[in-house]
């Protein structure tokens, strides 16, 4: 049978084709429950959306540009490259989109006690920028590898009210992060929120953080249309969980015209066992942090640590409705090595005198490939999620410069 | 279908006590020993044995059980190793039900039917997955009853009425109460609600009810033993275990004496509950 709409997912189980669901423990299911009932009154209550946008637009500096790369596109010589440029929101990246969004349902459900996990400190920050906002108790878990190579973020965290708990289990990354996160939330369930950073997670989260990061693409939707005459032909954006390349492509998966390209990190080289952070490319279906999808784990079914210069994709795990675009073949999912990122990293900081974050520069490391072969006509989006100051000193320490 | 599980909880009803449910970590700290120690469990007191399946990512796990899976992980424990551990009980004891607990990945890996195949075979009686609720019974739990395996299902404080009969419906064995919303080893309860709690459960169950979640000493064992049918024992066994280990994490002369020293008195806790 023909798709009518990619759009529809989840079902009512959760799920996207196989992906998704509730994995969870007993004591958090009646919560996740809770939030979904919660959820669903919220989207459907005027009074959430008109206080969203007001926060959006105040606050967050919404709409953010749709910008023409021209030296970037003259350099490449191919596609017209366009950034979403989700960099100069408040706190530096997309991530505030989803915790704002949360943060509102969070009050709306009385919780004054909101928990997250946090990669490269993006998501950690927006949620302690958030929480401070709205006077409530904020704790965030990192990972103690993270903790080292994001310490901008820590302290802006730490300035922001936040409490900063380093995860020392497992690789001390993402993961553990996530990890530990859900077992504060099993403890404290009655008082906390667990606001989740991406498209991941038991049911809602993958289609709440989904839908809160979609004015991505809402807004590109309507600002090339303003400014092209036309839709995009290509939209492309780096995958961690995979939230920013979900907010940009979920308006877009109806249009078939325009081709999806997600990429995720290869690091070391795709070839590396546990040497890489591409769950699709390198991974196979397995269940955790509540959900079914790509997951880098060895024959047992026992979790890969993974790797990536970028602490915001180095997590062995990737949204559930990307695993099902992939299957399906809506979208097409690339990787870049931690070279190729560093490379892209560099270019767009000299080309368009903007730094990136390391996570984007992935999907730029593509854009770099791909565009040369495309015509001058095409009209390429990528997503520029986050700004790079966080990366510099990492950076630096990698070319050698410190 | 009588179950070993059945027949044990029958019998220690028989006796008018509460059965001591014991965990160790599969393989922890590496399979010779984790045997002996199998072995070992039912002489010093111990009426049902689960025995945890290590994995690298266990979320409802604290710190102790936690570091039992890495242990066991390091020492290169499997699934496969696991359910040989299991036949290897069995050919010395065909009569203390064994439960396997831990998390729905490495069987999802394995392969259910698979998995339940060679579980049966190896004479598994149980399973307690922890990542699986009921809103995923067709999953796990629903080939699990059919090929013959209780899936014992965890209730916890959270767990309203409203929800109760949707928890207990596929349950079978024993019901799990986990007796505080935390993770393993967390704090000591406050048993004076348990017996609230027990009744609760038993409105909407004819099974067993066994509790759990920090339970430490013979003292808590005998308060717990004197309110429900079972008494659950994890994280005070693993650390004793490894308390027990040399600087570098192997297993030593003092090792099983110093699990099966804590499970005799865990056992004479639940077996003077109720004089």
């Amino acid at each position: 049978m023909k798709q009518n709409s990619f759009r529809t997912g989840p079902d009512e189980r959760g799920r996207f084709g196989l992906f998704g669901g509730r994995f969870v423990a007993e004591t958090l299911m009646p919560l996740i429950l809770d939030l979904e009932a919660a959820y669903e009154k919220a989207k459907a209550d005027a009074g959430f959306h008109a206080e969203l946008a007001s926060l959006h637009k105040h606050y967050v500096g919404r709409p953010s540009p749709l910008y023409f790369a021209e030296r970037l596109t003259d350099h490449l010589g191919g596609a017209k490259i366009y950034f979403k440029r989700e960099e100069l929101n408040h706190t530096g990246s997309h991530k505030i989109n989803n915790v704002l969004g949360q943060i509102l349902l969070a009050r709306r459900m009385g919780k004054q006690r909101i928990i997250a996990e946090t990669g490269a400190g993006q998501h950690g920050v927006a949620t302690a920028t958030a929480c401070a906002r709205f006077g409530l108790d904020c704790v965030v878990y990192m990972g103690a590898v993270d903790v080292e190579r994001q310490k901008p973020n820590v302290f802006r965290m730490q300035m922001l009210g936040a409490k900063v708990v380093p995860v020392q289990s497992g690789a001390r990354t993402l993961k553990d992060a996530m990890n530990e996160a859900l077992r504060d939330w099993v403890t404290n369930v009655h008082d906390t929120f667990y606001c989740i950073g991406t498209v991941a997670g038991p049911h809602p989260y993958p289609a709440m953080v989904r839908d809160f990061q979609s004015i991505i693409g809402a807004e590109t939707r309507a600002q090339i249309l303003e400014q092209e005459g036309r839709l995009p032909d290509s939209l492309i954006a780096c995958i961690g969980g995979g939230s920013n390349a979900m907010g940009l492509f979920h308006p877009f998966l109806d249009d078939p015209s325009v081709a999806i390209y997600g990429v995720e990190a290869a690091g070391h080289g795709l070839e590396r066992e546990n040497g890489h952070a591409a769950s699709l490319a390198g991974g196979k279906p397995g269940v955790l942090h509540g959900n079914r999808t790509y997951l880098l784990m060895d024959d047992d079914g026992q979790i890969l640590e993974g790797h990536s210069i970028s602490a915001g994709l180095d997590y062995p795990g990737i949204g559930p409705e990307h695993a099902w675009l992939r299957d399906i073949g809506r979208a097409t999912y690339l990787s870049a090595t931690d070279k190729e990122a560093l490379a892209a990293f560099q270019l767009c900081s000299k080309l368009e005198g903007i730094i990136p974050a390391l996570e984007p520069a992935h999907a730029l490391a593509k854009v770099i490939e791909l565009a040369p072969r495309l015509p001058r006509d095409h009209l390429m989006v990528m997503n520029l999620s986050g700004r790079g100051d966080k990366d510099i000193f990492a950076v630096a320490e990698h070319l050698g410069g410190m | 279908m009588t179950t070993r599980i059945d027949a044990r909880f029958a019998r220690c009803a028989e006796e008018n006590r509460a059965a001591l449910v014991t965990f160790l970590m599969g393989g922890d700290p590496e399979e010779a020993t984790a045997l002996e120690l199998l072995k070992a469990l039912p002489g010093a007191g111990a009426d049902v044995i689960e025995v945890g399946m290590p994995f690298t990512d266990p979320m409802a796990d604290g710190p102790s059980i936690q570091a039992a899976g890495l242990r066991a992980l390091r020492a290169g424990m499997t699934l496969n190793k696991t359910l040989a551990l299991v036949s290897d009980f069995r050919k010395t004891d065909d009569d203390t039900p064994i439960v396997l607990m831990g998390y729905y990945n490495p069987i999802y890996v394995h392969g259910v039917e698979k998995f339940l195949a060679e579980a049966k075979a190896a004479g598994v009686d149980g399973l307690i997955v922890v990542d699986l609720p009921p809103e995923e019974d067709d999953e796990l739990c629903l080939p699990a009853l059919k090929a013959g395996l209780n899936f014992i299902r965890l209730a916890t404080p959270t767990t309203d009425d409203k929800r109760l009969p949707s928890v207990l419906s596929n349950t079978s064995g024993f019901v799990y109460y986990v007796s505080l919303t935390g993770v393993t080893g967390a704090a000591i309860a406050d048993y004076r609600n348990v017996s609230a709690a027990v009744a609760r459960i038993k409105m909407h169950t004819k099974l067993p009810v066994a509790v759990g979640f920090g339970v430490k000493t013979a003292d808590n064992a005998r308060a717990i033993a004197a309110q429900a049918d079972g008494v659950v024992v994890g994280t005070a066994l693993v650390d004793a275990l490894k308390n027990s280990l040399d600087a570098e994490g192997r297993a030593t002369g003092k090792t099983v004496e110093a699990v099966t020293h804590l499970v005799r008195a865990l056992a004479e806790g639940v077996r003077t509950a109720r004089n």
